[in-house]
Formats: structure tokens, sequence, C-alpha cells
């Protein structure tokens, strides 16, 4: 391909591997940093063998003023001058790079594995000042993705080392990985000066299954099953993703009456987590009756997404080509009932938390994330609205249901704990009113077409607005119409930094709160 | 102080009546139990062996007799949808807990075994058991659905059932998920924090074979190869309401007949 601009994709639609232009690294480093500075988001970077022994870098650049995607990508071989000192939203991308393929990028400020598990974690010391605070943070970055000095690691298989200030007074706290609730596991390391954190560094990887590798070669009876369970919180969000990308590369049409299934099942998903995450906040300041109520208020939800399929998490429901179980008159009503109730019963226990100056005291100006921190991290979801930014896949690259039906963005500017709470409700509501919305205009028809074999050699990017926000999958197929990649980017993948930028300056005993606000997928980002 | 009664009466007692009085709704498409009728099976037909994603179903002792292993099974019904002779069907029976990992397998006419702690160690935890959660691997579905039981509506707390913040606090571990590698280290040092006696339970089909992560290089296939387990819940995730039969089965508080497939 001799073009020299990026291929414009839209969401869900499948194109030809060889649309895709193949830049010299030079002008591919130039595109990512340009189009980031120019306001758009990076959603994937990722490499695959595109020939046996040959490696190819792919990008996907969100653009959501003009509602399309950039696709480009070069071939890369050993090493290549890292993107993230001018573009920090690409670190973790790199370093996942570093990882999988050992292709080096030179310079990378905090080169360290991803999902490789250290089981003593070892720590390097690095310079501090007499506060003990790491000195020389990149200049250019603000975000403190990395610090000054590499990390003793050379190689994928050693063990990663952790930040480390040292300093009178100061002192680390260990967490993880096993923790104190019923809980995913991941470690977390506190670097303190007294009671404030100055550093947090979350290292992840407990939870590594392998399932994008076990994706590649199919689709096989079991993918959807392995889409399912990527996140089994965000069942439906993750099944939405895969079932699109297999539809656009079989050039299957979803019927109307299923587009509507799914964008109930979605809002469901979304409705049970928002609620349960409102209660746990609520929880997480010794305020009991909201933690009570909501907790009870989310099993309704998870009741009504069982109703659907049988299961509450919305196992079975989203199939390729379209839903698995179909509404009847019957369940609809009933539907219909526990929106009323769960809607009532909510309403009575999040305003009681709203109008409880003691509760909300713990919730104002904590774990505060501010709004410069957010754009250059590429946060998304209730992370990043609750900073302001109006962000949404559902609005931006409308998919499904939502090209005919807008739920409006809900957004607060405080980037604070409050500001993720919210968020969260304004969302809830929402959610509540669209649910209704699309049962009184359900049309007739089938709701699952059969898909057809994928097309080889093409390529098709999905994004969904999960709970959490953009869930991001890449399928492309090789010569026999299989998978030769599948990467998955769930919307944590991009949050967990965020949580880190939470915690500075902030005393460690608000940890659990700034954690629960994020709420983000251990399983979703180690895959 | 008003606003916070007030809610209180409007939210209105939320706990079900369940051992005491009957379980709480399932819903009608809930997908419980299966049951075999080999007798309606044909001779090399195999299509539910083909249909099954999570490998759960396998050949007995001869060609006419298919197994279906609980421990493993996603609960997705395509092998029901695949048997041409109405073979294999799921039921609405909850109560899928077994505390022999061989009880899980259900062939022609098998009937649900009883679960039970000895009379010793029933003496020791059936009136108050701490539990410490390791989640290995586990997709969070598992995890929501065992912490819901903690919610005012299940209130696992009236049965002694708590779950600890420390393994010393515990008397033994609940996992969840396929032990992947990076947790395997994890898994095995909370067990050893616990103080002896102590139980395992394994809960979701991940946990008891690796389920659909069965040999994965990445994962353990569950912590059955790892530790001794005392109980093991399938379901991929199990409903709350059959994990909740597990436990209070474990400990003999309620009643556990063994009951014939229907």
């Amino acid at each position: 391909m001799s073009t020299s601009r990026p291929l414009i994709v839209h969401n869900g639609h499948a194109f030809p591997l060889t649309d895709c232009p193949v830049f010299p690294i030079e002008q591919f480093r130039r595109e990512v940093i340009g189009g980031v500075t120019a306001g758009a988001r990076l959603s994937a970077m990722f490499a695959y063998p595109h020939q046996p022994g040959a490696k190819r870098l792919l990008a996907i650049l969100a653009r959501a003023d003009e509602g399309n995607m950039a696709v480009f990508s070069t071939d890369v071989d050993s090493d290549y001058p890292a993107i993230t000192p001018d573009c920090p939203q690409t670190h973790l991308f790199e370093r996942e790079l570093f990882e999988q393929w050992q292709i080096r990028p030179v310079d990378h400020p905090w080169l360290k594995p991803v999902r490789v598990v250290a089981h003593e974690p070892t720590t390097t010391e690095h310079a501090a000042n007499e506060f003990g605070v790491p000195v020389a943070l990149p200049p250019q970055t603000e975000v403190g993705v990395a610090v000054a000095l590499p990390p003793r690691t050379s190689g994928c298989s050693s063990a990663p080392d952790l930040f480390r200030m040292s300093g009178e007074e100061i002192h680390e706290v260990a967490v993880g990985p096993v923790h104190a609730g019923i809980i995913e596991p991941g470690h977390f390391r506190f670097q303190c000066h007294g009671e404030t954190v100055y550093h947090l560094e979350i290292s992840l990887g407990y939870q590594h299954r392998g399932v994008e590798r076990a994706m590649l070669g199919g689709p096989t009876p079991r993918t959807i099953h392995y889409a399912e369970t990527l996140a089994g919180d965000t069942t439906t969000g993750h099944a939405a993703a895969y079932c699109r990308a297999v539809e656009a590369l079989s050039a299957t049409r979803v019927p109307a009456r299923a587009q509507f299934a799914r964008g109930i099942a979605l809002e469901l998903e979304r409705v049970a987590n928002h609620i349960g995450d409102l209660g746990a906040l609520a929880g997480d300041v010794g305020f009991l009756p909201t933690a009570s109520y909501c907790g009870r208020i989310r099993g309704d939800v998870l009741n009504m997404t069982a109703l659907l399929c049988g299961n509450r998490f919305g196992r079975g429901i989203i199939r390729p080509g379209g839903v698995a179980f179909d509404l009847d008159a019957g369940i609809i009503e009933q539907l219909r009932r526990q929106l009323d109730a769960v809607e009532r019963d909510a309403h009575n226990a999040v305003e009681l938390l709203w109008n409880t100056p003691s509760a909300m005291a713990r919730f104002d100006g904590v774990g505060t994330v501010p709004l410069r921190i957010c754009e250059q991290l590429g946060l998304v979801g209730v992370a990043a609205r609750a900073c302001g930014v109006d962000r949404d896949v559902r609005r931006d690259f409308p998919y499904g249901i939502y090209r005919f039906t807008h739920i409006p963005v809900s957004t607060w500017h405080t980037g604070d704990v409050f500001a993720r709470a919210h968020v969260r409700w304004l969302e809830v509501q929402r959610s509540l009113a669209f649910i209704r919305e699309q049962l009184d205009a359900l049309p007739t028809g089938p709701v699952l077409e059969t898909a057809g074999p994928l097309k080889p050699e093409h390529a098709a990017v999905t994004l969904i607005e999960g709970w959490r926000g953009e869930i991001c999958h890449v399928a492309i197929t090789g010569g026999d119409g299989r998978f030769v990649a599948y990467k998955v980017v769930d919307p944590s993948f991009h949050n967990w930094f965020g949580l880190a930028m939470a915690l500075r300056n902030q005393e460690i005993s608000d940890f659990p709160l700034c954690n629960k606000s994020f709420n983000l997928s251990y399983c979703g980002h180690d895959l | 102080m008003f606003d916070v009664l007030l809610a209180r009466w409007k939210q209105g007692h939320r706990t079900m009546r369940y051992p005491a009085g009957p379980p709480p709704e399932l819903p009608e498409r809930f997908v419980g139990r299966p049951t075999i009728e080999s007798g309606k099976c044909k001779v090399e037909c195999r299509q539910c062996i083909a249909a099954c994603p999570a490998g759960a179903i396998t050949l007995g002792h001869s060609e006419k007799h298919v197994e279906l292993d609980t421990g493993r099974c996603l609960f997705c019904r395509q092998c029901q949808a695949a048997c041409p002779s109405g073979a294999i069907t799921f039921g609405r029976d909850y109560r899928l807990a077994a505390s022999e990992r061989a009880n899980l397998v259900v062939r022609d006419a098998t009937e649900r075994a009883a679960v039970a702690l000895s009379d010793a160690s029933r003496r020791l935890f059936g009136h108050s058991l701490k539990l410490r959660q390791v989640s290995a691997g586990g997709c969070n579905a598992c995890e929501a659905d065992t912490n819901v039981l903690g919610t005012v509506g299940w209130d696992l707390g009236r049965f002694g059932i708590q779950f600890v913040a420390s393994p010393r606090h515990a008397d033994g571990i609940l996992v969840t998920g396929p032990v992947p590698e990076n947790m395997r280290l994890a898994v095995q040092k909370t067990y050893e924090a616990v103080p002896a006696p102590k139980l395992v339970i394994a809960v979701g089909a991940c946990a008891i074979s690796g389920g659909l992560y069965a040999d994965h290089p990445e994962t353990h296939n569950g912590v059955a190869g790892l530790l001794p387990v005392d109980l093991f819940i399938p379901g991929c995730p199990p409903h709350p309401l059959t994990i909740l039969d597990g436990l209070l089965s474990l400990l003999g508080r309620i009643a556990d007949e063994p009951q014939p497939a229907t």
C-alpha cells in the first residue's frame, strides 16, 4: 500500500488488511503523537505476526470529533524509539509489546512487564530529594508514568522491579495480591511519608489466563464463552464487542429486535454494576443504610438479566447474529414492574447518601484526578466523564440500537470520588429510562441470523461503551478466515494508572474508597 | 436521622425466609442440574460431545453411555440443543454441590449424593464458619455471586458464615477461578496461613476443573490439583442459591437427603 495517510474506518466495519497502510516507523510515531495531540485517543496498539517471523505493529486512534477511527501500521523488528516520552497514552501498550514480542521501545521510561508476576517482588532504590519525593519526574509528561532511573529489569523473565522512594521517615506499604474482601487479586505498593501517599505502583498479572492466545484460530464453539468471561462482570459488553467483530467480518446483519434486546442487556449490566458501586462506596465510608439497600437492589437488577436468559450475568444472551433469547410478553411485563421497583428503591437509597453530609464529606475532594492528567492518560468511561471529559462510545461511535436512540452523556467536573459516584447515579437513571423506552418500542421479527464464515485477510475494530468505559476488540483473519490476531482492550487497561494518579498526595486510608470509585477489572486487564 | 429511619421503613425487611421458608424464586429460564437418559442415545452419535465448548461430556463405559461432568459444565445447554434424541435435559434443580469430585459427574439415573462434613468437623464449624476468599483467575462472576450472599437479602451472617480479612482468622478458604500460575503461590500461602483443621471450598467450574480454561498452560486446572477440596459448587457462575445450598448442606444446616434425578 503506497498511501501515506491512515485508513479511516468506522466502528464495527470490516476492511481488507491490504487497505491498512504500512508506514515507516518515523511516520508511525508521528501519526500516533500528532493524532493524540489533535484530540484523538489511542484505543489499541499491538503487534501481530503478519508473516512467519515478521511482526507488524498496529495502532487504532479513536477520533471522537469525526466519529471514526484511524488505523495504520508499521513493521517492527527488535526495537524502535519509544512513543511514551512524547505520548503517555502509549505507556502500557509499549510495555505489553515488549513483554509479548520482545520488541523494545528504546527509552521507554518504565519498561517492565505488564503481566509477569514476581513471587517475591524486589524494589529498586531511586533518588529522592530531602522530603523523600522522587526526583526528576519526566518534565514533558507531568504524569509521572515514569521515574528517572530505568528498572533493573532487562528482560521479561526477570522479576519486575517496583519504584521505591527513600529518605528519612519514608515507608512502604505492600497490599495483595490476596485482598481482605471478595475481590480479584492484584498487588499495590505505596510509597508513603506519614499517612500521605506519594506514589502508588499497581502491579497486576495475577489473573493472567491466556485468553487472547486461546482465541487465536477461532471462531470455535469456545470463543464466545471466552468473550463472555474476559471480565465476568462485563459479560454482555465483551460478548457484544466480540459478536460485532464476527458480524462485521462475516457481513451478518443483526435483526432490529435483537439490537433492542442487546441494548436492554447492556444497560441492565451498567445499572447493576453502578448501583452496586454506589452501595460499596457508601460502605467504604461507613454509611451502612445505602450500602445495604444498594447491595440488595443490585441483586434485583441481576435478576432482571436472569429473566432474559436464566443467568444473572447475561451469559448466553448475545450471540453472533443477534441474541439467543427472545423477550415474550410475560418477560416484558415483569421487566417493567421490576424497573419501577428498582427505580423507586434506588432513588430512596441513593438520595439518602447525597443528603448525608458526613458521608459526602468523605467523597468531596478525595482522589481527585486533574483534567489534564485524565486527557494525557486517555482515561475512559466513568473515570473520564467524572473529570468533565465528554466521552462516550454510545454517542461518539454509535453502534446497534444507539444509532437510533441516544442516551445523554453524563459528566461532572470535579474529578474526585464524588464525581465518579455522581456520574454513576446519572447514568443509572438514564439507562433505566432507556430500557423502559426500548421495552415500549420493541419491533417484531426474528432475533437471530446465522453468521457465515469470516472473510479471509480482513480486520474489524469494534468499540462498545461497557459499564466501565470503552471496550475495544480488534479481530484479524488469516487466509483461512480464522483469527491470526485477536486483541482485547478492557477499559481497565486505560484506567488503572488513573487510580495511581488519584492516590497522589492522598491519605493511604482513602485507598479503598478511591479504588472502589474506579472499580476496575483485574482479569480484564490481565486477560 | 429521621431520613435514615424513613428510608429503612420504606426499604422494608428484605431477608428471605429460606431455609425456614421456601427458597427464593428462580427465573423461568434458570438452568439447573442436567439429567441423561442414555436409553435414548444413538450409537456413534456423539453430537453432544462435539457441541460442548468446555469438554464436559465424555463417553462412559460404553458407546451408548455419555457422562456429563458438571464440574466442567458451563450450563450453556449446547448439548441439549445438539442432541437429536433428547437424551440430555437441563432441569431446574439448583442443588448441585458435592463433597466428592466424582459425584459431580452425571450419568444415567445418577442420584444426587449427600454433602456433609464428618460429625467432628460439623461440631467445629457447624455454627461458626469463617472463610477467606481467594480469587485465583476468577472472572468476577463467581466472586460477585459469592459476595451477594453477604447482602441483606441472603444475610449469610445469620448462619454464622462470614468472609474474613485474614487467613489467620479463617477456618478455610473459598477459591474461585482456574488458579493461574501467577496465583499458585498466593493460593498455597493463603492455605498454609489458615490454622488447621481447615476447609477448602471450590466455587465455579474454573475452580473445580479449570472450566473453560482447563489445560491452558497459564493455569492449573483449578484448586483441586493443589489442595484437598471439601466442597465443590459447580456452575458458571453458580447461582447464589446454589452456593448457599452447598455451604448449608456441608455444615448440616439443611436437610441433605439424596434425591432421585428428575
